[in-house]
């Protein structure tokens, strides 16, 4: 993504959407078994809820590890496409791991940010993300070039388009509203993994 | 750089011996955060081709890594000092047990045996009852004869029942970090 390239460069320029529906967007867009690894809340309600696929992790607990189990397995799987699907306040409890993934320059890793500005599923209390925080310049300024707001759906299904064949690292971070998420993910950890190693390959 | 064993041969340091032993069970990927002790070990797996070795920004998001690995199919060991085990507690309990993660971590040993920073000594005290608490395999290497085995068969324990281990390297063993003001 050029500098000179016409895109949002402040969440303020971008519409409002909606979790369940981007989420939705994105799956639709995944025709190549990519690894989506959901982090914890409503992201990963969502992820759920749009459609059990074998190639997706629902992390349970360690709030802001979504990005670097994702980062795991696209350096265990450097063939496959990986996608780390975060919420604003996770992020923001393990920003080191921007530094990492743009120092490893891990070409098949996107992440996903769901932006609300608020840790929605504890009582929605307001991020730092409610005050300026700006998780895709905070993305850039780790060394991820190619990180953007996605202005409206169009322009989040092209930028997911892209993540999905052109080298990353990316990030894309959308804003979103307030609604709860469209279900509940089943918590049984230990299925969760075994069916994800099979949808990688790993386990037959 | 070698050391004198028992019967007077010379023979690998312990850094050597942990990287065979990683190198021989398939352990490619290593994560790290810096510590002086494991500054040979981190040297030498970085310059063979053989591991990928990546520093994280924090013992936590290494861990996670090494989780991912594991589940795409690539094992895994984390490298922290002993205050790095003490920001783990939350990824071990609330990740790697309950997912059954093979989750490897090396640990040197501060805060003991001639600490100087009162901050690791009180870590040092918290570190083994958190691994009982957990229920995690974990052995303390004092001894250099004792390396390969312990760390050989730890591995393939971790690995065959899907199970966190820790191995804590002992001042005893590495000679630990020297207050030299």
């Amino acid at each position: 993504m050029g500098a000179s390239e016409l895109r949002p460069t402040q969440p303020g320029n971008t519409k409002v959407m909606n979790r369940s529906d981007l989420t939705k967007r994105l799956v639709a867009r995944l025709k190549h078994e990519e690894a989506v690894v959901g982090g914890i809340g409503n992201t990963n309600f969502d992820l759920w809820a749009a459609g059990r696929r074998p190639q997706n992790f629902y992390m349970l607990g360690s709030m802001g590890l979504a990005s670097p189990i994702a980062l795991g397995v696209a350096l265990a799987q450097p063939a496959r496409r990986v996608i780390a699907l975060e919420g604003d306040g996770s992020l923001l409890m393990q920003l080191g791991c921007l530094a990492t993934i743009a120092m490893l320059r891990q070409k098949n890793l996107a992440i996903v940010v769901m932006d609300n500005a608020m840790y929605q599923v504890t009582g929605a209390q307001a991020s730092a993300t409610a005050f300026g925080a700006d998780i895709a310049a905070i993305a850039r300024g780790a060394g991820i070039a190619k990180s953007s707001w996605a202005a409206d759906e169009a322009d989040f299904e092209q930028l997911v388009e892209r993540a999905l064949v052109e080298d990353g690292p990316w990030l894309i971070a959308a804003r979103i509203d307030d609604k709860p998420a469209a279900g509940q993910t089943e918590r049984d950890p230990a299925q969760i993994r075994d069916r994800f190693m099979r949808g990688l390959g790993v386990k037959k | 750089m070698s050391t004198v064993g028992e019967e007077g041969r010379v023979g690998p340091p312990w850094h050597a011996i942990v990287h065979e032993t990683l190198k021989r069970n398939q352990v490619r990927l290593v994560t790290y955060v810096p510590d002086r002790v494991l500054t040979p070990l981190i040297a030498s797996v970085h310059a063979d081709a053989f591991f990928t070795a990546i520093p994280a920004t924090r013992e936590e998001e290494a861990a996670g890594i090494v989780a991912g690995a594991w589940m795409g199919g690539m094992r895994g060991v984390v490298l922290m000092q002993t205050s790095g085990f003490g920001t783990l507690p939350n990824a071990v309990a609330s990740l790697a047990l309950p997912f059954q993660i093979p989750l490897l971590m090396i640990v040197s040993e501060r805060g003991t045996l001639g600490e100087f920073n009162l901050g690791q000594a009180l870590v040092c005290r918290v570190m083994r009852p958190v691994l009982d608490a957990l229920a995690i395999e974990s052995h303390t290497l004092q001894r250099l004869d004792e390396v390969e085995f312990v760390i050989d068969r730890t591995i393939k324990q971790a690995f065959a029942t899907q199970a966190p281990a820790a191995l804590i390297l002992s001042p005893l063993l590495t000679g630990g970090k020297v207050f030299t003001a």
